[in-house]
C-alpha cells in the first residue's frame, strides 16, 4: 500500500482503523514533497516540523479516542489563507516576510478538526491569474504530461495552481483553495482532480487575503468528490467576523455524494460553447450528459442569455474591488517597504517593486472603472449586468436542479502559451466566471482525457446553498467516468 | 435686521453651510472591537481590523448605529430604514486600508431640522440635509522625529457622525448658534460629548457671498475648524476675502481652505483641480444596513426630553422668560440642577440664584455645574430659609458666599453666625429710634419732602441691626416713626 495514493477519505478510514499512523502518513507526504517540490514548486513554504507535531497530536487523539473528523490528514493550505505564525505571501513580493498573528477562519476550522498542515501552496499573485505564472515565487509545474510532447512544461491552471498540483502529484491528500472567477475549478480541471467553489457566503472570508470581496470564496480541491465533501464540511460555517458569511446549517455533504441523480433535471446551457473550443471538450460534455441520463436524470436544454457578458463584467467588478482591497499594501505597517524620500515616493517605490505586472494591470483597470466620469459606464453598468446574470441562473433553476457545462475551454496549456495577450488568458475563465458572478456553487470533476492524455473537467453548477445536489451530480459523473488516470509526475514516480 | 457685509460696491449677504463631524460615544469602534478612550498611549487601541491587516473584515457595531438613529430622531430627521456603506478611496499614511468606510449615496439619516435662538430673541429653523456614519482616520505625528512621521492609529476606525446642514445660515452668529445648539442636542442625547478641544466635534465650513437676493455663488470649504469662536471668525474672514475678490473683478474658485486662527485669515489648501477622485463604491465587505421598525421605535421611546421641549416646558411650568429658559436648558446638568432647586419653591427666584449667584461662583472658582461647590439641595435649603423668613434676602447672599467657601449647609452657617433675622418689634423700634435720633437733620429734610432719604434710613437701621432686621418690619417701623402710617 502506497500511503500517498490513498484518497483523503480512504486515509481517514485507515487512520481510524489504526492501520497506519498519522505520523507515517505525514512522513510519506513530506518525503514526496521533498522529492518533487523542487521540480513542481507547488509549495512556497513547507512546514514539516509543524506537520509532524500535528500528526503526533492526531495520533495521540486517536489513542485517546477523541480524534476530530479530519484528524491526522495531511493537506496543503493555499498561501492566501493567513496562518498564525507561518509566513503568508499571497504569491506576492509585497507581503515580504509577513507572518500573520492570526489564523484564518477556514484554516482554523480544518486545524480544529485535526487536519495536518504540510505547508503553504503556491498560487498566482493575489489570486490573479489562470496559470500560476504570476506568482512571485515562480511558476508551478502541472504534474501531467502531453503524450506527444513530453518536454513541454504545462501550467496547473490558477490561481490555486499549487493546491491543485500538490494534490494531483500526491504531495497532499487535499488542499484549500479559493475561487474568485474560476480559481478552484479551472486548476482542478487542468490537474485531473475535483474542486468545489461553494455558494458565496458558505465559507468565511475572514483571514483570507482579499482579491475581490464580492466574489472571493474558499473551497477544497481533492482527488475525489467525496474527499471534497469531507473537507468542505469542516471548512464551511457561519462566522460573525465576516458580515457576508451566511448563517445556515452545514449539511452532511458526504451523504449527498451517495444520493444518486435519479429524477434530477439537469440543465444544458446552450451558451456554453466557446468559439474555437476543441471538439473533444464538447464530446466529453455530451458524454457527461449521457452518463447522467443513464443514472436516471433528465437533461433539459436551458438558456443563460447573459453568459456572453460574464467575462466582461467580471473584468470590471473584480479589478474595481481589487484596486481598493490592495490599497493597504503601502509599505507603512507590514510587508515590503522601499526606502523613500517622502510618503508619495514610499507608495510608488513600494508598490512598483512589490506588485507584479498582472496585479498592476488589474489595479489600474479597477482604478479606471471607478473614476469619476467612468463609474456609471463601467462599474454601475457591470453591477446591473451582474444582476441579470444572477437572474439567468434563478430562472434556469426554476426548471432544473443543476447545470452541467465544461469547466474550461481547453486542457492545460504550456508555460509561455497565452502569455502574449492578457485577454487570451482571461478567456480561460469563460465557463467559470458566470457562477462566480451569480454567487452560486460550482464544482469541477474529472471526466476524461483529451487526445494528448490531459485531463478535462466537467462543471456542475447548483442552486445557492444547495451544494448537496452539486455533490450528488458530480459523484454520479465520477462513478460513471471511472477516472483512474494518474499524472506522470507523482509521489513514487518522479519521472 | 439681517447680517450683511458692506463692500465698496454694495452690501453682501453671506451664505453658510456646516458639515460637523461628531465622534460617536461608544465603547468600541465602528467596525472593530477596539476601545475608543481619549488620551491613551499611541497605538494601544488598535485591532488588526483598524490596522487593515490582510484578510481582516469590518463588522458593524450595533451601538454606533443606535447612536446615529438616536441623533437622527433628536434632529427630527427622517430615519432611512435601509442605508449602505461605501468606500472612499485615497492614500494617506494614517488611513490604513487606503479607504475610509463611509455612507456616500445612502446615509442612515435624511432631512431634519435644528431650531436656533438668536440674541434678539428670534428663532430660526435650519435645515439638516443628512447624517451619515463613517470611520475616523488615525493621526500623523510630524513632530516626533527630525525626518520621519509617526502614526497613531488609536483614532482609526472610531465612529463619526457627519451632520450636514443646508446652506441656510446667514451670519457668523447664526453659525455659532447652530453649532452650540447641535452640541447641546448631542449632549442631551448622549451620542457625542461635543468636546471641540479634544476634537470630538469638528466643523467644515462652506461659505459663499452674494449681493442681496442674487443667486448662490461659488463656495469655498474651510476645513477642520475646531471651536465655535474660530468658526465664526473663519466665516467673517472668508466672506471678506471673497467679497474682495468679486469686487476686484475676479472670480472665486471652488477650493478647500484652512483657517489660520493666529492670523485671522484663511489660506488655500487645495484647488478643485487637485481635488481627490475618491472612487466611491459600495463596500463589498458589508451588507446593506437594514433597520428594524420596532428597534427604532424602542430607541425613540428611550430618548430624553430634548432642549427645545424642555425650554418650552420651563416657560410654561415655571413661568420663566424665554431667555432664562434658554440659558438654563443649554446644558442638561444645569437644567437638572435648576429643576431640583425650583421644585416646590419660587421658580423665578431659583432661576435668579442659579443664573446669577451660582454661575458667578462657578466662574470665579473655575468649576462646572457637575462639581459645583453648592449642591442643588443646599441651594434649595437656602431658598427655604428665605421663604420661611428665617433670613432676609441680603443675609441670604452672604450665606450663599459662605456656602461657596465652606460647602456647609445654609442652616448651619445661619446658626453658627447668628444670622437669623430679627422680627422682634421692640428691637426694631429701638434701632429705628436710635437711627432717627442720630440723624435728626436728615429727618428734617425727609419731612421737608426729600422722600428719597427713606432708603438711607432703611440702610442705617439694617446696619445698626447687623443686617438681620426683617425688611418688611423695618420699613413699617420707619414709616410709623417718621409720621407716616402708610399710604
Amino acid at each position: 500500500m502506497t500511503l500517498t495514493d490513498l484518497t483523503l477519505t480512504e486515509a481517514r478510514d485507515g487512520l481510524r482503523q489504526r492501520r497506519f499512523s498519522s505520523r507515517e502518513l505525514t512522513e510519506a507526504h513530506l518525503a514526496a514533497i521533498e522529492a518533487l517540490n523542487p521540480r513542481l514548486n507547488a509549495f512556497i513554504t513547507v512546514t514539516a516540523e509543524r506537520a509532524r507535531t500535528q500528526a503526533d497530536a492526531a495520533d495521540a487523539a486517536f489513542a485517546r479516542g477523541d480524534a476530530g473528523p479530519l484528524a491526522g490528514l495531511p493537506i496543503a493550505i493555499k498561501d492566501l489563507f493567513c496562518t498564525k505564525g507561518v509566513r503568508t505571501t499571497a504569491g506576492s513580493d509585497i507581503l515580504g516576510p509577513f507572518v500573520p498573528p492570526y489564523e484564518s477562519t477556514v484554516s482554523g476550522n480544518l486545524l480544529r478538526d485535526g487536519a495536518v498542515m504540510l505547508g503553504k501552496a503556491n498560487m498566482d499573485e493575489f489570486a490573479m491569474g489562470s496559470s500560476n505564472m504570476t506568482s512571485a515565487y515562480g511558476a508551478v509545474e502541472n504534474p501531467w504530461k502531453r503524450r506527444q510532447d513530453r518536454e513541454a512544461v504545462l501550467v496547473p491552471g490558477g490561481s490555486s495552481g499549487g493546491s491543485a498540483a500538490s494534490v494531483a502529484a500526491r504531495l497532499a491528500l487535499g488542499a484549500t483553495a479559493t475561487d474568485t472567477g474560476g480559481s478552484i475549478r479551472q486548476p482542478a480541471s487542468f490537474c485531473g482532480i475535483a474542486g468545489i467553489k461553494p455558494t458565496y457566503g458558505r465559507c468565511s472570508r475572514w483571514g483570507i487575503v482579499a482579491f475581490a470581496s464580492s466574489l472571493d470564496q474558499a473551497g477544497p480541491v481533492a482527488r475525489t468528490v467525496r474527499d471534497c465533501a469531507a473537507l468542505l464540511r469542516s471548512m464551511a460555517g457561519h462566522d460573525a467576523r465576516d458580515s457576508t458569511s451566511v448563517d445556515c446549517p452545514v449539511p452532511d455533504y458526504e451523504a449527498a455524494c451517495s444520493r444518486g441523480v435519479k429524477g434530477l433535471r439537469i440543465g444544458v446551457p446552450r451558451e456554453y460553447r466557446a468559439d474555437g473550443m476543441p471538439g473533444e471538450i464538447d464530446t466529453l460534455w455530451q458524454q457527461g450528459l449521457a452518463w447522467l441520463r443513464d443514472a436516471g436524470a433528465e437533461t433539459i436544454d436551458v438558456s443563460l442569455p447573459h453568459t456572453k457578458y460574464g467575462l466582461a463584467t467580471y473584468y470590471i467588478v473584480a479589478p474595481a474591488e481589487c484596486s481598493s482591497n490592495l490599497a493597504r499594501y503601502d509599505g507603512v505597517r507590514f510587508g515590503l517597504r522601499e526606502g523613500a524620500e517622502d510618503l508619495t515616493d514610499l507608495y510608488e517605490r513600494t508598490r512598483a517593486r512589490g506588485f507584479g505586472a498582472e496585479v498592476k494591470r488589474r489595479v489600474l483597470i479597477g482604478t479606471y472603472v471607478l473614476s469619476a466620469g467612468y463609474y456609471d459606464a463601467y462599474y454601475l453598468k457591470a453591477q446591473k449586468v451582474r444582476a441579470l446574470i444572477l437572474r439567468d441562473f434563478t430562472d434556469a433553476f426554476q426548471r432544473v436542479d443543476a447545470l452541467l457545462t465544461p469547466t474550461a475551454p481547453s486542457a492545460a496549456f504550456a508555460q509561455g502559451e497565452n502569455m502574449d495577450d492578457p485577454i487570451k488568458m482571461y478567456l480561460n475563465d469563460v465557463f467559470t466566471v458566470p457562477a462566480s458572478m451569480a454567487g452560486v456553487p460550482g464544482m469541477s470533476v474529472p471526466g476524461g482525457l483529451d487526445a494528448n492524455g490531459l485531463p478535462l473537467g466537467l462543471q456542475v453548477i447548483g442552486r445557492p446553498f444547495d451544494e448537496e445536489t452539486v455533490f450528488a451530480v458530480a459523484a454520479a459523473i465520477e462513478r460513471a467516468a471511472g477516472f483512474s488516470h494518474r499524472p506522470a509526475i507523482r509521489a513514487g514516480n518522479g519521472a | 435686521m439681517s447680517y450683511t457685509i458692506e463692500g465698496s460696491t454694495g452690501s453682501w449677504e453671506v451664505v453658510i453651510g456646516l458639515e460637523v463631524h461628531a465622534q460617536v460615544i461608544s465603547r468600541a469602534k465602528l467596525f472593530s472591537g477596539a476601545a475608543t478612550d481619549f488620551g491613551a498611549a499611541p497605538n494601544t487601541q488598535v485591532s488588526f481590523v483598524d490596522a487593515a491587516f490582510p484578510g481582516m473584515l469590518p463588522v458593524i457595531n450595533r451601538e454606533c448605529v443606535a447612536q446615529a438613529v438616536r441623533t437622527g430622531l433628536g434632529l427630527a430627521a427622517h430615519i432611512n430604514m435601509v442605508s449602505r456603506f461605501d468606500r472612499k478611496n485615497y492614500f494617506y499614511a494614517d488611513l490604513p486600508a487606503g479607504y475610509q468606510i463611509s455612507q456616500y449615496a445612502h446615509p442612515i439619516v435624511g432631512a431634519g431640522t435644528i431650531e436656533i435662538e438668536l440674541a434678539d430673541g428670534s428663532t430660526r429653523a435650519i435645515g439638516v440635509t443628512r447624517l451619515h456614519l463613517e470611520q475616523d482616520a488615525g493621526k500623523s505625528l510630524h513632530d516626533q522625529h527630525p525626518s520621519l512621521s509617526y502614526i497613531d492609529l488609536n483614532r482609526a476606525g472610531v465612529a463619526l457622525m457627519e451632520i450636514v446642514s443646508e446652506p441656510d445660515l446667514r451670519s457668523p452668529e447664526e453659525a455659532g448658534a447652530y453649532l452650540r445648539k447641535l452640541r447641546t442636542i448631542l449632549r442631551y442625547l448622549g451620542t457625542c460629548d461635543g468636546n471641540m478641544e479634544e476634537g470630538s466635534m469638528r466643523a467644515d465650513v462652506n461659505v459663499s457671498v452674494r449681493p442681496h437676493g442674487a443667486p448662490f455663488r461659488t463656495r469655498c470649504e474651510v476645513k477642520n475648524v475646531n471651536s465655535v469662536r474660530f468658526v465664526m471668525q473663519a466665516i467673517e474672514a472668508e466672506a471678506r476675502r471673497q467679497i474682495e475678490v468679486w469686487e476686484a473683478g475676479g472670480t472665486v474658485e471652488q477650493e478647500t481652505r484652512l483657517f489660520d486662527a493666529a492670523r485671522g485669515s484663511t489660506r488655500s489648501m487645495r484647488s478643485k483641480e487637485d481635488a481627490h477622485d475618491y472612487r466611491y463604491f459600495p463596500d463589498p465587505d458589508l451588507l446593506p444596513l437594514v433597520l428594524d421598525e420596532a428597534w427604532v421605535a424602542e430607541l425613540e421611546a428611550g430618548l430624553p426630553e430634548l432642549p427645545d421641549a424642555r425650554r418650552r416646558r420651563f416657560i410654561a411650568q415655571y413661568g420663566l422668560p424665554a431667555y432664562d429658559s434658554g440659558v438654563l436648558v443649554a446644558e442638561q446638568a444645569t437644567a437638572d440642577y435648576y429643576e431640583t432647586v425650583a421644585k416646590g419653591r419660587d421658580a423665578k427666584l431659583a432661576a435668579n440664584y442659579v443664573m446669577g449667584d451660582l454661575f458667578a461662583a462657578l466662574n470665579r472658582t473655575g468649576r462646572g455645574i457637575g462639581d459645583s461647590p453648592v449642591s442643588a439641595d443646599a441651594l434649595g435649603a437656602l431658598l427655604d430659609l428665605l421663604a420661611d423668613a428665617t433670613i432676609n434676602g441680603r443675609i441670604a447672599k452672604e450665606v450663599f458666599e459662605a456656602m461657596v467657601e465652606t460647602g456647609e449647609h445654609p442652616a448651619a452657617i445661619v446658626d453658627r453666625q447668628g444670622l437669623r433675622q430679627v422680627t422682634d418689634a421692640g428691637a426694631i423700634d429701638a434701632a429705628v429710634e436710635r437711627v432717627l435720633a442720630a440723624n435728626a437733620d436728615k429727618v428734617g429734610e425727609y419731612r421737608g419732602g426729600r422722600e428719597k432719604l427713606f432708603g438711607f434710613f432703611v440702610g442705617q437701621v439694617m446696619k445698626a441691626m447687623a443686617g438681620k432686621g426683617n425688611p418688611g418690619l423695618v420699613n413699617a417701623a420707619l414709616r410709623k416713626h417718621l409720621g407716616e402710617t402708610g399710604e
